[in-house]
C-alpha cells in the first residue's frame, strides 16, 4: 500500500472526535480555573499591595501550588481527561506537567531522574517562550530605534 | 466586582476553547498546542495588545499559558526600554519568574512528599 493511502484510509478510520462536546468542556473547565484564578487574584490585591497587573504573578504561583497538590493526589489527571485543553491551557497544566515529571523520575533519584526530567514535558513552552519573546522584543526594539513606534 | 469573575471565566474560557480547536480540528499535540499559544501570547504583548486584555479579564487573561508569553516578553521590553540591546536578554525572566520558580519549586517538593501514580502522559 502506498504512503498516500495508508493515510487516506487512517484518515477514515480514525473516529473523529467530538467538536462540540469537547469544546464545550474544555470552555467550562478552563472558565472555572480562571475564575478561581480571578479569586487568588483578587486575594493579593485586597490583602498586599498588587495592583491589577501585577497581581497575575502571584496568582500563577499560587496556581501552580494548588496543580502540585492536585497531581500529587493524583486528580488532575481525571481533569485532565474531562476538560482536554481547559486543564491543559491554563498555567496549572504548566504546574502539573513539570510536577508529574518530577514525581514520575523520583525513582531514578533526585539528580539525574527528577533534575534531568523535570522539564520533559514542559520544556517546549520554555523554550518557544523564551525565543518568542526574545524576538519579539528584538524586532520592537530595532522598529523603536528606527523611530517607527515608540515603547 | 461580580463581573470581574464573569469576564475571567468567559475570556479564559475562550482561549482554552482556541487550545481545544488546535488539538482536535488542527491535530496538534498539546505540547503543539501550548507552544503555539505561548508564541501567540508573546506577540500579542509585542503588539501591545495583551495588556488590556489582562485589564479587562484579570485572571482569565493571567492564568492561561498565554500569559507566559507575555511575561517574557514585557519584561524584554520593559529592560530593553530601559538598558538598551542587552535589556532583552537580562530582562527576560524578571516577570515570569514566579511562575518558573514556583513549577521547580513545587515539582522538587512535590517529588519529595507524593508517591508516583503513573500519570504522566
Amino acid at each position: 500500500m502506498e504512503k498516500e493511502q495508508y493515510q487516506q484510509l487512517e484518515q477514515q478510520v480514525t473516529p473523529k472526535p467530538p467538536y462540540l462536546k469537547n469544546i464545550v468542556k474544555a470552555f467550562f473547565v478552563g472558565g472555572i480555573i480562571c475564575t478561581i484564578g480571578q479569586a487568588v487574584s483578587l486575594f493579593y490585591m485586597t490583602f498586599f499591595n498588587f495592583t491589577e497587573q501585577t497581581a497575575g504573578n502571584p496568582t500563577v504561583a499560587t496556581m501552580v501550588f494548588f496543580a502540585m497538590i492536585l497531581t500529587g493526589l493524583g486528580l488532575y489527571k481525571k481533569i485532565g481527561q474531562f476538560g482536554g485543553a481547559g486543564s491543559a491551557v491554563p498555567v496549572t497544566g504548566f504546574g502539573n506537567a513539570v510536577i508529574s515529571a518530577a514525581i514520575e523520575h523520583k525513582s531514578e533519584g533526585y539528580v539525574l531522574g527528577v533534575g534531568g526530567n523535570l522539564f520533559k514535558l514542559a520544556g517546549s513552552v520554555v523554550l518557544f517562550g523564551v525565543v518568542s519573546a526574545f524576538f519579539v522584543a528584538l524586532i520592537k526594539y530595532i522598529l523603536v530605534t528606527l523611530g517607527v513606534v515608540s515603547w | 466586582m461580580m463581573m470581574s469573575f464573569v469576564f475571567a471565566f468567559i475570556v479564559g474560557g475562550i482561549i482554552c476553547v482556541i487550545g481545544q480547536l488546535l488539538m482536535d480540528v488542527g491535530n496538534l499535540t498539546p505540547a503543539h498546542t501550548l507552544s503555539f499559544l505561548v508564541v501567540a501570547g508573546a506577540v500579542l504583548d509585542g503588539m501591545g495588545l495583551y495588556e488590556p486584555l489582562i485589564h479587562f479579564a484579570g485572571a482569565g487573561a493571567t492564568v492561561p499559558i498565554t500569559s507566559f508569553g507575555n511575561a517574557l516578553t514585557h519584561g524584554a521590553m520593559a529592560e530593553a526600554e530601559k538598558h538598551g540591546l542587552v535589556g532583552v536578554l537580562s530582562g527576560m525572566f524578571e516577570v515570569t519568574s514566579s511562575g518558573i520558580s514556583a513549577a521547580i519549586v513545587f515539582g522538587f517538593i512535590g517529588a519529595l512528599f507524593f508517591k508516583p501514580k503513573g500519570n504522566v502522559d
